[in-house]
């Protein structure tokens, strides 16, 4: 027996389009297995899966709310990706963010609201993208492997953030690694009451449309797209392959430093050394199966956190670990990955 | 800095660098194995830390030390296999199926071990390997104690190297490999089957990484933490890039990685007045630093990341 792959002619868009939910569909399905040895009751199980997350208003904007870190990782890792900078960094650059966010948080100057708002913006968007160019340089530069250093970088800052806990950045009087919390002026306001729904939220929806522009409009969006197809083409069509990896490093670092930013400003008020549960890494799998598309990236980001936010109270009601919400991802990536090659290739089995 | 200059400081130093390289010497040969044929095996961070939790969970249920390792290489082994389908068989995105793996094992490692024990106060723990003393060996002045009065583990990945190196540069199994890995299109016109070395070396690269998994659960440490790999699958990965894809260069770039990380807790352990996080990143910069030093002599083998269709050549 061997499997014979072979190219099919492309598919009309309306199945394009149909691929992400087949592969979401596909992983709810096979979401079964781990609930059943769980132990878990499999109707309860996904019904109170999608109500803890869209049952009520309170529980839907929470998962608006958890939609918009993951919305900016994914952005970031899909741009990146898009240029075949393999940016698997954005949980060091998410971190960049927010501790740059905390520290103008910390010590907001007597500004306008808006002016200490933008600032704090502004901060952890350069710290991230900052953090990003690191990897970039290298790569550029000294060709050294962007999967490698990007990764390895996570654990620096992650270093980083755990010394300033301890140290310079840590709340006076207190022996956690914590730091005191951000003034209030430089909090993000909630934009709905009774509930955590924040301007991040809506900062994510415009940074979707911002990469949407940038891809389809600009000539960086489209520089970026042609080294990503094929880098030495694009260089011999004259454009500066390194100058646009380094700028496409800075934009996907800085969004997934934006991360960062909601994070402190809207929810934890403190920066923590468990300020993200992988949010970094979840952007991955969100940017594949959103096909580094932003909209489709919005898309995703929105089911994962459907499945995060549901993950908890269908824990809680049935028993099953919380962490099947991981279990998930990880099947989810790979269903998309099998999904996307059944759209551009049959596969047969053959004896050989 | 008296005390940083004793024998009993530098024997303990030493003997501290082995245990640390150790995880790294196994997921380091298994993915040499893995690059040498071809496969770039980002699985690598999940594999072992699904090694971890299996070989933990096992010795703790059975109470066998080596039925844990064992555990760990066949869970090594099934991840693997899962690699080699989406990565070898379908010929998916080399770096993004490794991901994929990685963020699955990470999941699923999580979600089983809290459903084998819940969550108690304690986490439990299980009597851990002790150390075996080389006869004689153990008694030389200094080294003695470090490296030859060891978990016997760390022997094995001491032989390994040889081992794999006689496997890849002296046997014609080894030839196939490295052909398989530079030119499958030539491996394939001379009857290699290119796929099913792949798959296999993935495989035998799998059991490596689980084991060196185990060996943070089962003799380091006596009981499993979430974190309990730390990235060393990672680093493994860039010291495959520092070694230039030689088991024996790879080994040694895991020897210093792990002196540094021993030198960090060390110095620590004395009181030294630095915060350890800043401590703690040394060896990740390190190796960043010297990755920029060999990157640009760094010669991948030909293969790597190209699935290999045939249909799709000429």
């Amino acid at each position: 027996m061997r499997i014979v792959i072979s190219k099919r002619a492309p598919l009309p868009g309306w199945i394009q389009l149909l691929v992400p939910v087949g592969a979401i569909l596909v992983t709810l399905a096979l979401s079964a297995i781990p609930i059943l040895v769980a132990g878990g009751d499999l109707l309860l199980s996904y019904t109170s899966l999608f109500k803890g997350a869209l049952g009520t208003r309170y529980n839907f904007l929470e998962t608006c709310v958890k939609a918009a870190p993951l919305t900016f990782t994914g952005l970031a890792v899909a741009f990146a990706f898009r240029a075949k900078f393999w940016n698997i960094g954005a949980e060091g650059q998410l971190l960049a963010g927010a501790i740059a966010a905390a520290w103008v948080g910390i010590y907001a100057p007597p500004l306008p609201k808006a002016l200490v708002l933008l600032l704090v913006c502004v901060a952890g968007f350069i710290a991230g993208g900052a953090w990003a160019t690191i990897p970039a340089l290298l790569k550029t530069r000294y060709r050294v492997d962007d999967v490698v250093t990007t990764l390895l970088l996570n654990y620096v800052m992650w270093h980083i953030m755990g010394y300033l806990l301890f140290g310079p950045l840590q709340m006076p009087g207190s022996s956690w690694p914590r730091s005191p919390a951000v003034e209030a002026i430089a909090r993000f306001p909630i934009l709905l009451a009774r509930s955590r729904f924040h301007l991040g939220v809506v900062l994510a929806l415009i940074a979707v449309a911002v990469v949407w522009f940038i891809n389809a409009k600009t000539v960086f969006g489209y520089e970026a797209r042609a080294v990503g197809v094929n880098q030495r083409a694009a260089a011999f069509g004259g454009i500066n392959v390194n100058s646009v990896i380094m700028r496409t490093a800075l934009l996907s670092g800085g969004l997934a430093g934006m991360a960062g930013v909601g994070e402190v400003v809207a929810i934890h008020f403190h920066l923590l050394m468990d300020i993200s549960p992988g949010f970094g890494y979840s952007g991955i799998v969100i940017a594949m199966l959103g096909r580094l598309h932003p909209v489709g990236v919005a898309l995703s980001a929105f089911f994962f956190s459907v499945v995060i936010v549901g993950a908890q109270s269908m824990s809680r009601l049935t028993g099953v670990p919380v962490y099947i919400a991981e279990v998930i991802q990880g099947m989810a990536l790979m269903v998309m990955l099998i999904a996307l090659l059944l759209t551009e290739y049959r596969i047969k089995a053959v004896r050989s | 800095m008296e005390q940083v200059l004793t024998v009993a400081f530098i024997t303990g130093l030493l003997a501290a660098m082995m245990r640390m390289a150790t995880p790294i010497i196994f997921a380091t040969l298994g993915e040499i194995l893995c690059e040498r044929a071809g496969v770039l095996n980002l699985g690598i961070e999940g594999i072992m830390l699904m090694g971890a939790m299996t070989g933990f969970l096992t010795t703790l249920g059975t109470g066998s030390l080596w039925l844990g390792v064992a555990a760990a290489a066949a869970v090594g082994v099934l991840l693997s296999l899962l690699m080699s389908l989406l990565a070898v068989h379908l010929g998916l995105s080399q770096h993004v199926s490794g991901l994929g793996i990685t963020l699955f094992s990470t999941g699923l490692a999580m979600f089983v071990y809290r459903l084998a024990v819940g969550s108690p106060v304690n986490p439990p723990t299980v009597r851990p390997f002790t150390q075996v003393a080389i006869p004689f060996l153990s008694e030389i002045p200094v080294v003695g104690q470090a490296f030859f009065n060891q978990y016997s583990l760390v022997y094995l990945a001491l032989l390994l190297v040889p081992a794999i190196c006689f496997l890849l540069y002296r046997t014609s199994w080894g030839l196939s490999i490295r052909t398989v890995g530079e030119n499958p299109f030539a491996a394939d016109t001379v009857g290699i089957g290119v796929n099913k070395t792949r798959t296999l070396c993935v495989m035998a690269g799998g059991a490596l990484m689980g084991v060196g998994g185990a060996f943070l659960t089962l003799a380091h440490q006596n009981m499993f933490l979430i974190d309990v790999i730390g990235g060393r699958g990672w680093i493994a990965i860039a010291m495959v890039i520092f070694g230039n894809w030689d088991p024996v260069r790879g080994t040694a770039g895991a020897l210093i990685f792990g002196f540094l990380d021993a030198l960090q807790l060390r110095l620590q352990g004395l009181g030294f007045d630095v915060p350890f996080h800043l401590f703690l990143v040394i060896p990740y910069v390190m190796t960043v630093v010297a990755l920029v030093g060999v990157s640009r002599r760094a010669s991948a083998p030909a293969g790597l990341l190209k699935p290999y269709r045939r249909e799709e050549k000429g």
